[in-house]
């Protein structure tokens, strides 16, 4: 312990002495010093690799140690999240069931079938209406369930804990609690929906309500997360703005309209992209509840590439059906980025 | 109180049903709390599938996977935020641009690499996989960026190395954010579920939730109340984790949203 607090408080003649010879030397110890000495003094006429030369024998202590220190991590990086990405593309372009010795090259082949194919626009149309009302519902869900939790109420840190409790639950676990719940005979759904004269629905085995079942569980776990993240955010907000807008005599809808929402916007944006990433994503809860089923009533891009990979082992298909989601998901992204961030008002 | 209501409803007969006997559970109109606590849902599920070595396995594979994830991406936020090195920069958005890599895309993929390293149903495969982390390196870079540089100058100049400065200055100052960063990743470790479904093909292996797949039966009778028990020991860790450490959590999950 001793010497740790002489590394916070070294006597100050020493420190001037370390900062001359860093300058004189010409060994700079952070990175961002580093950054700055490699920059600058290079002279034109100088030849790259006599500049690399020059930069490593400086520098190769903090070079091999930058290696050691970061390699693992990109390397873990480079082998299962970029790699994937590569080999999956090339999967895509081949027929192969997993079992024969090599994938066969069938170029466009698994993408025409795709395309082709009424399952997959029926896959895609339940992606669609999957992701908006998860991504809507959990944001309009989620900003309403903020604005009541920022009140003023007795018990508003337990309510807050608890509406995040489902969001650290695992999918599998909250699947298991829903189909019980959703048990047309004994769920306590059925139980909650009588008094108001509503029959259960055959929640999950019907083609009806499946999709519309997976929703509703999605949702309970991803309104408490945008609660939180807005009452993060509304705490963030300055205070003199509301002030103003009360002088200047706003009722409470015209601030929230006029100064609240837009000043969360970032939070908003954040949430919408997370959201929408993550109900692509989806699939645990899938998985335990209704399989996809019945038929493909509820079966969304996520299962369906699941599906046919580990179950039907048609890798080459899976694969197309892989890439087919990057290039939505890409798409979604750019357009965001371009379109959206052009209306968050930063404060 | 509505909002409360709709949260803790589920919770409140996750619980509840867990402790019932099976004449209350399949009783209708509803029985809301149970006549006597009963304990035998959770031997029936203990019985039905082996929940010991789930446990143990998901207790491995999350304090072993968390442990690897930190100190890779403590070690890469110390290199990346101290450390010069050429084409830094490329190589960080690099690292960061598999936040938006889903994990789907990769699942087939991933299956086919690990089952190529001859690891398929072994803990390095349930494992390593996993274990780097963008997200983790990046929010405690951001931590590492605001320390005071002098004193880890100063220090340099008293002949520390930088391994001795990750380690007793570095780390320490990063507390909070060390906690954050191992809580989220304890969690997304524990609560996995398609790959570690995958990845592990004998009962032995499995993890945890997959357990619960265990004891859904497939000729369609339920036995919903050891069904219950076992979404309970599932449940139940993460809630203890989340309850203790919520303030910590909760930073983490909102690190990306707001700024400051």
């Amino acid at each position: 312990m001793s010497d740790n607090e002489a590394l916070h408080e070294p006597r100050s003649n020493d420190v001037r002495a370390g900062r001359q010879r860093t300058t004189m030397v010409g060994q700079p110890m952070t990175g961002a010093l580093a950054d700055r000495t490699t920059r600058s003094p290079a002279p034109v006429t100088n030849p790259p690799r006599q500049r690399l030369r020059r930069a490593l024998r400086r520098h190769g202590k903090e070079y091999l140690l930058f290696a050691a220190l970061a390699g693992p991590n990109l390397a873990l990086i480079l082998v299962f999240s970029y790699w994937p990405v590569i080999y999956n593309l090339y999967l895509s372009f081949t027929s192969w069931d997993m079992i024969s010795p090599a994938p066969s090259w069938v170029g466009l082949d698994e993408y025409r079938q795709l395309f082709t194919s009424a399952d997959f626009g029926h896959v895609l149309l339940n992606t669609a209406k999957f992701v908006v009302l998860i991504v809507v519902g959990a944001i309009v869900g989620g900003l309403a369930t903020a604005l009541v939790l920022n009140q003023r109420l007795a018990g508003r840190g337990l309510v807050r804990t608890l509406s995040f409790a489902p969001h650290i639950v695992s999918g599998a676990a909250i699947a298991a609690l829903w189909l019980f719940m959703l048990d047309p005979s004994f769920g306590l759904l059925r139980a909650l929906l009588e008094p108001l004269g509503i029959s259960s629905p055959q929640w999950t085995t019907s083609s009806h309500y499946s999709l519309y079942a997976l929703v509703m569980v999605y949702l309970w776990k991803g309104i408490g997360f945008c609660a939180i993240i807005y009452v993060a955010g509304m705490q963030n907000l300055p205070t003199d703005l509301f002030e103003a807008a009360t002088l200047d005599g706003a009722n409470r809808w015209q601030q929230f309209r006029h100064v609240t929402f837009p000043l969360l916007s970032p939070v908003t944006y954040f949430l919408v992209v997370t959201s929408i990433i993550g109900a692509f994503q989806a699939y645990d809860v899938t998985a335990v509840m209704t399989g996809g089923g019945p038929g493909q009533s509820s079966t969304t891009l996520s299962w369906f590439i699941y599906q046919q990979a580990f179950q039907a082992s048609n890798a080459g298909l899976a694969a197309a059906a892989a890439m087919v989601m990057l290039v939505v998901l890409l798409t979604i992204t750019i357009l965001l980025a371009r379109y959206g961030e052009r209306r968050v008002t930063y404060q | 109180m509505l909002i409360a209501a709709v949260f803790v409803m589920p919770l409140y007969w996750l619980f509840s049903s867990a402790v019932k006997p099976s004449g209350e559970i399949y009783q209708f109109p509803l029985q809301w709390i149970p006549r006597q606590l009963h304990w035998s849902n959770f031997t029936n599920a203990w019985h039905d599938a082996p929940f010991g070595s789930f446990f143990v396995n998901s207790i491995i594979v999350t304090v072993v996977g968390t442990v690897i994830k930190m100190v890779l991406a403590t070690g890469s936020a110390y290199a990346f935020t101290f450390l010069p090195f050429p084409f830094k920069r490329f190589i960080f958005l690099l690292l960061l641009g598999t936040l938006m890599t889903p994990g789907t895309i990769t699942l087939l993929t991933n299956y086919l690499t690990a089952s190529d390293l001859g690891w398929v149903d072994t803990y390095a495969g349930l494992i390593v996989p996993g274990a780097g982390s963008a997200f983790g390196m990046f929010l405690l870079r951001q931590q590492m960026m605001a320390l005071p540089r002098e004193v880890f100058e100063a220090a340099r100049v008293d002949g520390a190395s930088h391994l001795r400065i990750l380690l007793r200055m570095v780390v320490p100052m990063s507390r909070p954010m060390m906690i954050t960063v191992s809580l989220i990743s304890v969690i997304e470790v524990w609560n996995d579920f398609i790959w570690p479904l995958i990845i592990t093909t004998t009962t032995e292996m499995r993890t945890l939730p997959i357990g619960l797949l265990y004891l859904k039966s497939q000729e369609g009778y339920n036995d919903w109340g050891a069904i219950m028990a076992g979404t309970v020991m599932v449940a139940a860790p993460m809630l203890v984790v989340f309850l203790l450490a919520q303030r910590y959590i909760v930073a983490g999950f909102s690190g990306g949203a707001i700024k400051g």
